[in-house]
């Protein structure tokens, strides 16, 4: 069996490699296949803190991914038309610079995070699962019904953001940007499993009523969490809708909310590198298996449902020997 | 605003509400009495309409289209329950979240592969199509009337099963206690088939019965498999009495809300922005009515409380 | 007299027609462990339930030193100084044996909310954790999953994270349950140092470990203390025969 450090450092390294060797061999439809699993990843990643660690089995993560991706379109589409956002007595520009965008797609959902966490966290189990669900919806619905920002059709933004010293017009720099991105939210999240706060996260997800016994509050503790999570999950909307020049309703849809934890499991729940081995593969199944046949849905499936029933820690419980943190 | 309008919205509102109530009731008493999260019922209702559009199809006939959407998916649970559903009753919620999101997968594209992406079509019979007048003179489609009165059927036998007959009984001890009726003798697996496919047969006549109003395709399910949760959930998981009224409940608020917001913020707003936020807010209203109702009571109106 | 530590004035539950605690005024007063003894159905659990937050009184209150603590979260409790333990242990099964006791010095710090340095190298908070573990004996087994305990051992733990959160007063739940002969005598010679740094109220249905430990008993029968003193008096004591041990006679 394989220790899980290893198993980490092997899992980054490849997904380093595999763009750069497309970059070798002139491949960039690969290098684009391989940032969108980046991005994805990243999103997963923020998932993964509320899920692996605190035990919230969030149904509605697709809120802060389609934030972060509406945080970049209406910026960048108010910049692209020279017309600023108008907020009552405020008046905010558009932007197409990154870094502005990003911290406000992470802002933005942190904020969501927050006020959906308030209210979702006073249910636990299904209700929990329902109602994060319902807000999933809400957002989902309102997207498509508010016309300003494309409605169901979504925006498309005709230029890529910029970053700077960054040309993100090539897709290497692009991906080295996401890579970034991926590699520091994973090592907040190391930090942040190995601290104190997320030791006791870690147990109260456990046994929440010892957690209350020892005078903590398992409330607080699971909505710093979720926020922590929704913001990271915000950034990859972000860069998701950097990715294709385009948002959509879709970002927020249900299915989304699914794939994210889809991926999560397939990895291996709670596992550092479990939402990144997930994201790969997710892609790469996707890629191949849908040239190879329209079902291939079919296929993750039964995959999907194999490992539920057979394999409960993922490929990272499979490769390591250990089961993971039971959610 | 005439009052026939309102009249009709509310009518509209209430059938749409009672076939909630079909999907809502297979889920609850799943829920109640396996305790499992079954994201696949939405695939059950879809069977059952591929199943109907097909016979009626073949056969002409639309009442051997309902029964054969009741037994394909009645037999369709079965087999999933056998093969796959029981391995979770005992498992973690997300992993039946997880395992049922793959059987919507296995379920949605095998469909696709069978019957392509086209929709199908399943036609109201003519004897059952046509406005009729109802006292005060409101002219209404005698098919969505029929769909109120078998929907309001259903609601009474699934009352008459569980309180009144032996399997009721056997059902609603599953409930309360695993151990103890197995103790007592009955098959409890048997018992949890026979629930699961019961469950699956009244998802898959409503999507017999909506599919005449809608066309028949490929991820028909899952809106309506998502209300139905904001069904259950907001009466409260496990109780078919407020799957009932919840059902309503939801019915009602999409129908009239889709109806009533946009005039109702026009009192205080300008046409064109009133239209657009009333829209807006009556797509997201049965959401907005769950969350209320769960932050108010966070085990819905009739669930068990902890 | 001293001031007792921990007492409550007269409680009342009742759930729906039945009865849970009916005007139960116990108090537990430094150096003494107060035994709560009844049969099953007594209603012990709803008591402790109110005594250490989680079931909200009809009436009465509860006091921890001089303050009244009636309306505390158990979180709050906790932090006043009441130390818990459980019938059927509470542990983070996946986590190691000092992390579960770290949990305790956490919770006394009431400082959870550090994101970025290592817990397992916060000096200070590891020391007092091994301490904890090294009253109880289990400090050779400290990197141990708590998982791969035996029963006797996780008993242990359970008290030991208590103890890391140095309260100023016990609330276990039958410490006892399901130990041997032997663990229950090495549990009975810990707990009985262990009055004095902090008293202890003790259900709990060895009734051997009781008349051994205890300085007082109550005993609790259908929500209501009957009786009341020290273990010779509730030996002697005839309602106690007829109420409690009455039915095996």
């Amino acid at each position: 069996m394989i220790r899980e450090g290893y198993i980490n450092a092997i899992v980054l390294f490849g997904f380093l490699l595999i763009p750069i060797c497309a970059l070798i061999i002139e491949e960039p439809y690969t290098i684009t296949l391989a940032t969108r699993a980046a991005v994805l990843a990243l999103a997963a990643v923020g998932l993964n803190i509320a899920l692996g660690i605190g035990g919230l089995v969030s149904l509605g993560h697709a809120v802060f991914f389609g934030l972060g991706g509406y945080a970049m379109g209406i910026l960048a589409f108010h910049a692209q038309n020279y017309i600023p956002v108008e907020l009552g007595p405020l008046t905010i520009n558009g932007t197409k610079s990154m870094p502005i965008i990003w911290l406000t797609a992470v802002l933005v959902s942190a904020f969501a995070a927050l006020i959906i966490g308030l209210l979702s966290l006073r249910t636990t189990g299904v209700y929990f699962i329902m109602i994060t669900l319902a807000f999933g919806q809400m957002f989902f619905f309102f997207s498509i019904s508010w016309s300003a920002y494309g409605g169901e059709d979504g925006l498309s933004i005709y230029v890529r953001n910029v970053f700077p010293g960054v040309n993100t017009l090539v897709p290497i720099q692009f991906f080295g940007l996401c890579f970034t991105a991926l590699c520091v939210a994973l090592f907040v999240q190391s930090r942040l499993r190995a601290s104190i706060f997320g030791l006791v996260l870690n147990s109260a997800r456990q046994t929440p009523v010892r957690a209350e016994t020892v005078g903590l509050n398992p409330m607080r503790l699971k909505l710093l969490a979720f926020v922590i999570s929704g913001a990271i999950t915000g950034l990859a909307g972000a860069l998701f809708a950097d990715l294709n020049r385009f948002v959509s309703p879709t970002m927020f849809s249900w299915q989304l909310s699914g794939e994210l934890i889809v991926l999560i499991i397939i990895g291996g729940v709670g596992r550092l590198a479990g939402p990144v081995i997930g994201s790969a593969l997710f892609v790469t199944l996707e890629h191949f298996l849908g040239e190879f046949t329209d079902f291939w849905h079919i296929w993750l499936g039964l995959i999907l449902l194999l490992i539920v029933l057979f394999a409960r820690g993922g490929i990272i419980g499979i490769l390591t020997g250990k089961d993971g943190p039971h959610v | 605003m005439s009052a026939i309008l309102v009249i009709e919205q509310i009518l509209n509102g209430l059938q749409f509400g009672i076939m909630l109530f079909l999907m809502a009731a297979g889920l609850t008493l799943i829920f109640g009495v396996m305790g499992l999260i079954n994201l696949a019922h939405g695939s059950l209702y879809m069977v059952g309409a591929f199943a109907a559009a097909s016979v009626a199809g073949a056969t002409g006939s639309f009442l051997l289209a309902l029964v054969a959407a009741f037994t394909v998916a009645a037999f369709a649970g079965a087999i999933v329950e056998i093969v796959v559903i029981r391995r979770l009753y005992r498992a973690a919620h997300l992993d039946q979240v997880l395992a049922t999101f793959a059987l919507i997968l296995i379920f949605s594209e095998g469909t696709r592969w069978v019957f392509g992406s086209f929709p199908l079509f399943l036609d109201v019979p003519s004897y059952l199509s046509g406005p009729v007048t109802l006292p005060g003179g409101i002219e209404y489609p005698l098919y969505r009337l029929t769909l109120i009165g078998v929907g309001l059927l259903v609601a009474l036998g699934l009352w008459w099963l569980t309180a009144r007959t032996r399997i009721g009984i056997q059902i609603r001890a599953g409930e309360n206690d695993r151990e103890m009726i197995a103790a007592l003798g009955v098959d409890i697996s048997k018992l949890y088939t026979l629930v699961f496919a019961l469950g699956a047969a009244l998802a898959g006549l409503a999507g017999a019965l909506v599919g005449a109003i809608q066309s028949v395709q490929v991820g028909m399910g899952e809106p309506v498999l998502i209300l139905a949760f904001v069904v259950i959930v907001i009466g409260g998981i496990g109780s078919i009495k407020g799957a009932l009224i919840g059902a309503i409940l939801v019915g009602l608020t999409d129908t009239l809300g889709g109806i009533f917001l946009p005039e109702f913020l026009k009192l205080f707003m300008e046409s064109g922005a009133a239209t657009q936020t009333g829209s807006a807010l009556a797509s997201m209203a049965v959401y907005i009515l769950m969350s209320v109702v769960l932050i108010w009571r966070p085990t819905g109106l009739f669930g068990a409380r902890p | 007299m001293s001031e007792p530590v921990l007492a409550t004035r007269n409680l009342c539950k009742t759930f729906n027609a039945l009865v849970a605690t009916d005007d139960v005024s116990i108090d537990l007063k430094p150096g003494e462990i107060h035994a709560i003894i009844g049969p099953n159905g007594a209603g012990k659990s709803t008591l402790i339930g109110q005594i250490c937050g989680g079931i909200k009184p009809d009436a009465g209150s509860v006091h921890l030193g001089d303050s009244d603590v009636t309306n505390f979260s158990t979180a709050e409790r906790a932090q006043a100084g009441l130390g818990r333990t459980f019938q059927i242990s509470a542990l983070a099964m996946e986590d190691t044996v000092l992390e579960n006791v770290l949990l305790g010095v956490v919770g006394r710090s009431a400082k959870p909310w550090r994101f970025w340095s290592p817990a397992l190298k916060a000096r200070d908070l590891i020391e007092s954790s091994m301490a904890a573990l090294e009253r109880v004996g289990l400090a050779e087994v400290c990197d141990q999953v708590t998982a791969n305990l035996s029963h006797g051992q996780r008993r242990q733990l359970e008290v030991a994270v208590a103890l890391a959160l140095t309260p100023k007063a016990f609330v276990m739940d039958e410490p006892m349950a399901g130990l041997g002969a032997e663990g229950s005598h090495s549990m009975t010679d810990f707990l009985s140092e262990l009055r004095h740094e902090a008293p202890i109220l003790l259900v709990e249905h060895d009734m051997d470990a009781v008349f051994a430990l205890a300085d007082r008993i109550s005993v609790l029968v259908y929500g209501r203390i009957i009786a009341s003193g020290s273990v010779d008096e509730i030996k002697a004591s005839k309602k106690v025969r007829e109420a409690y041990l009455g039915e095996e006679t």
